[in-house]
């Protein structure tokens, strides 16, 4: 079958990719480009295990065809740490205990870092609604919700 | 999935010519979010992809000279949240678009995909239905106009002839003392179905109300306009009686299903308790309390 041929940038960096034009943009990123901190929990939009950016907007990439990564700027969590220097979000969670099996947490970091680029002070009902698209089944989320707070409140400082 | 062709036109009469052409096999992709769920179940095994977010008309919001917005139909739900007017003027409609889904969901869905879905439960709809908004199609015969309740004709199904894309909808002018409000019954507070949804437009003037339409959502195979409920709203000053009146032509219009999430009594109550709630907000809006 005829596969059409992608150029995109991931994280920054110029990507080509051949896909499927029926197949997702997180097939894409984990089974052709090898990103696999990129995580399917669902595949149906439910879960925000596979957020990651497209042109600077908040998505699923399990509903983002990868035909569609055709001249975007895709942002993942391997773009994240800045080399050794995790993102301060990175570096609460793992302060704070915001994460179990993990399989949640590149999906939570990215959902928050966004909501945090749009509002850097948000109420805790604002992180609580801000990330209602990620689903973890082990923290109760209190943690992880804290850890954002925490976060936001460091970026700030730091700005 | 086998052999899936995928098109991004840039313009409309690429976009019309290519989905007639593949007659029946082709699927209109905006934000994906019902598509892809609905690909990956197998239940739709398009031939062709026809996304439309690369043509300008489709993913615009203007506000065209005689007044009123005209909202492109695959504008996603973040990207009409972030307009500096339409929220104020149409505060009911952006409500229900951002209800829909998650923030990442909310990156993607599209007024029009709500529509096309054919859902009874769409939440955009009933709120687009109170606003008055008219749609235009493009189709292989040009472009027509038809009003939004007259687009869906039953659970996933819509009168758009073969070949036909949505474009846009068109939002009418907004008189002072005019506002909108969207309200649905849901199980959880977020990420679920509407057990009913409603849509209020409200004119006042001193206090009575000048015009008034009603949306009602997931209480029938498809989303309704209920004149009478608005037409019962229509001279009063929103006093008890006339809410009740309005509140029963809503229940008289229910149709409902009976399913886990809403028995058919249920559904009809709630469906009168929205009228209620809804009218009250959209009316402290509409006079300026937001
Ligand atoms: C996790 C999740 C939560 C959700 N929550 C809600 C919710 O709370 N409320 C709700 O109402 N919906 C909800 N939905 C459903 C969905 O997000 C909405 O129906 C959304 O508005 C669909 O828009 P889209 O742009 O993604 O449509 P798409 O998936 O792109 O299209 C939907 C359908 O319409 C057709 N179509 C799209 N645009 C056009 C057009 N311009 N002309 C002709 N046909 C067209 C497509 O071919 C397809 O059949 C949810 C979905 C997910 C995955
Ligand atoms: S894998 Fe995409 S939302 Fe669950
Ligand atoms: S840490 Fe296990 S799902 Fe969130």
């Amino acid at each position: 079958m005829a596969k059409t041929h992608i150029s995109t940038s991931i994280n920054g960096e110029p990507v080509e990719f051949l896909a499927d034009p029926g197949s997702s943009l997180l097939d894409a990123l984990r089974n052709t480009l090898g990103l696999t901190g990129t995580k399917e929990g669902c595949g149906t939009g439910d879960c925000g295990a596979c957020s990651v950016t497209v042109d600077g907007r908040l998505v699923c990439s399990c509903l983002v065809l990868a035909v569609e990564a055709e001249g975007a700027e895709i942002a993942t969590i391997e773009g994240m740490a800045q080399g050794e220097a995790l993102h301060p979000l990175q570096r609460k969670f793992l302060e704070m205990a915001a994460l179990q099996c993990g399989i949640c947490t590149p999906g939570v970091l990215i959902s928050a870092r966004a909501l945090l680029e749009k509002n850097p002070n948000p109420t805790e009902t604002e992180v609580r609604f801000g990330l209602a698209g990620n689903l973890c089944r082990c923290t109760g989320y209190d943690k992880i919700v804290r850890a954002v707070m925490e976060a936001a409140a460091e970026m700030r400082e730091t700005v | 999935m086998t052999d899936i062709r995928y098109l991004a036109p840039r313009t409309l009469d690429e976009a019309v010519a290519a989905f007639a052409a593949a007659q029946g096999a082709a699927r209109i992709l905006a934000g994906g979010t019902d598509l892809l769920v609905q690909m990956r179940a197998g239940v739709v095994r398009p031939g062709l992809i026809v996304d439309i977010k690369k043509i300008g008309e489709m993913t615009e919001i203007v506000e065209p000279p005689e007044g009123g917005f005209r909202i492109g139909a695959a504008v996603a739900g973040a990207t009409l949240a972030e307009h500096p007017r339409f929220g104020k003027v149409w505060p009911g409609v952006l409500e229900a678009i951002n209800l829909i889904g998650s923030k990442q969901v909310q990156g993607r869905a599209s007024p029009g995909g709500n529509l096309c879905n054919g859902s009874p439960a769409g939440d955009s709809v009933p709120a687009m239905v109170a606003a008055g908004a008219v749609v235009t199609i493009q189709g292989p015969g040009g472009r027509r106009t038809l009003p939004v309740e007259a687009v869906p004709a039953g659970p996933h199904r819509t009168s758009l002839a073969p070949g036909e894309i949505l474009v846009s909808f068109t939002l009418p002018p907004r008189p002072a003392g005019s506002s909108d409000a969207y309200l649905r019954m849901i199980p959880r507070t977020e990420m679920d179905i509407a057990v009913v949804g409603l849509g209020a437009s409200l004119t006042l003037q001193g206090g009575v109300v000048t015009a008034a339409r009603i949306g009602l959502g997931a209480v029938a195979p498809t989303v309704l306009l209920v004149e009478e409920a608005g037409k019962a709203l229509i001279g009063s000053r929103l006093d008890d009686a006339a809410l009740e009146a309005a509140a029963a032509a809503c229940r008289a219009a229910c149709r409902p299903i009976d399913d886990k999430r809403g028995t058919i009594a249920y559904r009809t109550r709630v469906a009168g308790v929205l009228l209620k709630r809804t009218v009250a907000i959209a009316a402290a809006r509409a006079q300026g309390g937001n």
